[in-house]
């Protein structure tokens, strides 16, 4: 097993550089940099040639990689354009733990992400305690009453909530709970940020603005995550070791609980595995219409920018973390399912 | 060789008689009769019927430059009797901008798939049937892409080719040259699912002895990928298509959303939702429509692929 893992690990990091060199090429083809750069004003050319040559922009593709790489500590920058060497570099490269600087705010790229990445994880890990939950009391209810009003009822809206852009959900859930309940004189949710400016960042706040994200977030996840549920544990029902475990009287909670769930489970931690660095992009979307400052909102806003080192930041983190967790999911198996092996 | 299992599904179904004195069902019929039966997928078939016939007929009524036309005065009207939908910020009538922009969404949605289906197919079957180096180059590279979250990749590559290609005239229309991007960006970034299914069928068919026997008459390899070996994978591609337009449909919504997609004043869905979050509150009409339009369009698909991957499974009996 250790030998499995370990080997797993290796296989990743040709993955993880293939990966880094196809997003350094395209997000260096999203525009100019430099471009939104001074704002409203306008930067004067030789200001513009010195930044390139202080960003490192003005050497060739591979090179550019290899120093976001490696860092360019180990070469000396000509600053003025003159052909003699100014300084030397002082960059590290991702694999010694330099993400860089962002192009806007001048600031390291690590420390960024790293303010952004709790509010991220807050709204992703409470979305899918909220998923889980409500997915397996709906899937084994659905599953044990077949055809019941509930059953056919979820089996609707788990289409058509795969069906909807999410964006659209997110709008119609601000209609309803913040804008008509507001007219309606109820109490509405907030719809925009962590929490109020003049209340300040208390719990109750951030919790309060983060029903509707949530909802929105989960409530399609919930209505797919449960026919998944359904559909696994009708095949587990009827499996023989079920009927054993009938015939030498357990009850039937032991054998819900026991036999049926954990072997049902399988499918949905592949599901979970994939879904969770998902949601750790926030779902720009989400992210963005509820103006919750996270990773997503970030990337969309480095987006606009072309702001390349947080643009390579956040997608090698969350492409790091889509590696990670299937290799995690593979491990998981294991553990509910001792029939499963690596060798 | 396949008759058996279908003459015995025949019998079980309408008794020994019936069964002895018709022939057997081709797999089409028997195809078509599964999906018949199939009540969800007889109602998406139903539902999309409806739509077509919507931004067809519709076109007929109102016509493009009506749709396009820019009419300050009347600008944020409500829906009434001379504009069911009620009107947009520039006072375009968007009855008429959800007839034209379906035309351009379901365009797209389909396009993107042809792209997909494409890319998806020649990686697949070419690193499934050839194997060895060729095989791991360009899993690597499928894995790879299939490792950065689509939404991310639809966005860095709408910027990368926005703008790029200029305006154009087809079939007396011109059309945004934003369509053409985002039809490229979404079939380029669809098709590592569909490579990996062709690939892992082509592993297990290149093994069988209609394979060999074609290698052995001496047919070249392309032969035998694209004429013997891939019409026996036309299920799973059949079904991922269909599944695939539905999705391109949605992805179109989400880059036109973030004001990367098609530009006005084309309307698509998509971009019609472009502005919906500033009209939240007080014209809902702009952003209900298109994304009421939105979700039957992808619902209807989604039902037709369902009832199509149960119909043309060949293991399911009915």
């Amino acid at each position: 097993m250790t030998r499995y893992i370990i080997r797993r690990l290796f296989q990743a990091i040709p993955l993880l550089l293939i990966i880094s060199a196809i997003l350094f090429l395209l997000i260096n083809a999203m525009g100019d940099p430099l471009a939104s750069f001074g704002g409203r004003r306008r930067i004067r050319s030789e200001d513009r040639a010195r930044l390139t040559r202080q960003l490192g922009l003005d050497k060739p593709l591979p090179m550019q990689y290899l120093i976001w790489l490696v860092g360019n500590d180990w070469m000396e920058i000509d600053i003025d354009g003159d052909g003699v060497p100014d300084e030397k570099g002082t960059r590290q490269g991702i694999l010694r733990g330099d993400w860089g600087n962002s192009f806007m705010e001048k600031r390291p790229v690590s420390k960024i992400i790293a303010e952004r990445l709790p509010n991220t994880l807050i709204l992703m890990l409470t979305s899918e305690v909220v998923i889980l939950v409500f997915s397996l009391l709906i899937g084994i209810y659905s599953a044990l009453r077949q055809y019941s009003l509930l059953d056919h009822t979820v089996t609707a809206l788990s289409f058509i909530g795969y069906s909807m852009p999410i964006f659209w959900l997110a709008l119609m859930m601000m209609f309803i709970f913040a804008v008509h309940f507001k007219r309606w004189g109820l109490p509405y949710f907030p719809t925009v940020g962590m929490y109020d400016l003049s209340v300040g960042e208390t719990i109750s706040q951030v919790i309060w603005h983060m029903v509707l994200p949530v909802a929105t977030m989960s409530i399609m996840s919930i209505a797919g995550y449960s026919r998944y549920i359904r559909g696994s544990m009708l095949e587990v029902i009827s499996q023989d070791y079920i009927r054993t475990a009938q015939a030498k009287g357990l009850s039937e909670r032991m054998i819900l609980l026991g036999h049926v769930l954990k072997n049902a489970a399988l499918p949905l931690v592949t599901i979970v595995g994939m879904d969770l660095p998902i949601l750790l992009g926030g779902a720009v979307v989400t992210e963005s219409i509820f103006a919750w400052p996270g990773m997503g909102r970030l990337f969309w806003d480095a987006a606009k920018d072309t702001d390349i080192p947080i643009l390579m930041g956040v997608l090698m983190l969350i492409s790091f973390a889509v590696v990670i967790f299937q290799i995690i999911t593979d491990i998981t198996y294991t553990f509910f399912d001792p029939r499963i092996r690596y060798e | 060789m396949k008759d058996k299992p279908m003459a015995v599904a025949e019998r079980t179904l309408e008794g020994a008689v019936v069964a002895a004195e018709r022939p057997p069902l081709s797999p089409g019929q028997l195809a078509w009769r599964r999906f018949r039966r199939h009540k969800m997928a007889m109602f998406g078939g139903l539902l999309l019927l409806l739509i077509f016939l919507y931004v067809i007929l519709g076109s007929l009524i109102y016509s493009e430059e009506y749709a396009n036309r820019n009419d300050l005065p009347i600008k944020l009207s409500p829906p009434s009797r001379d504009h069911p939908f009620g009107t947009d910020g520039t006072g375009r009538d968007i009855l008429a901008r959800t007839i034209y922009g379906g035309q351009i969404s379901v365009t797209i949605g389909i396009f993107a798939v042809v792209i997909s289906v494409t890319v998806g197919v020649l990686v697949g079957s070419i690193a499934g049937y050839y194997g060895g180096v060729i095989d791991s180059i360009l899993m690597r590279f499928t894995e790879a892409m299939f490792n950065i979250p689509q939404l991310f990749l639809l966005i860095v590559l709408a910027k990368a080719l926005s703008g790029k290609i200029p305006t154009f005239e087809i079939l007396g229309r011109s059309l945004s040259g934003s369509v053409i991007v985002v039809i490229g960006v979404i079939g380029l970034t669809s098709w590592m699912y569909l490579a990996r299914i062709v690939r892992a069928n082509y592993l297990s068919l290149k093994e069988q002895e209609f394979v060999t026997a074609a290698r052995s008459i001496g047919a070249p390899n392309p032969r035998i990928i694209f004429r013997h070996i891939l019409p026996n994978s036309v299920a799973p591609i059949v079904v991922s298509a269909t599944l695939g337009v539905a999705s391109a449909i949605l992805n179109e919504a989400y880059v036109s959303f973030l004001g990367l997609g098609v530009q006005p004043p084309t309307a698509t869905w998509g971009n019609m939702l472009e502005q919906a979050y500033h009209h939240l509150e007080t014209e809902p009409w702009m952003w209900i429509f298109p994304g009421l339009l939105i979700l039957l369009t992808v619902l209807a698909i989604n039902f037709l692929g369902d009832g199509l991957r149960d119909a043309l499974d060949p293991r399911a009996i009915i």
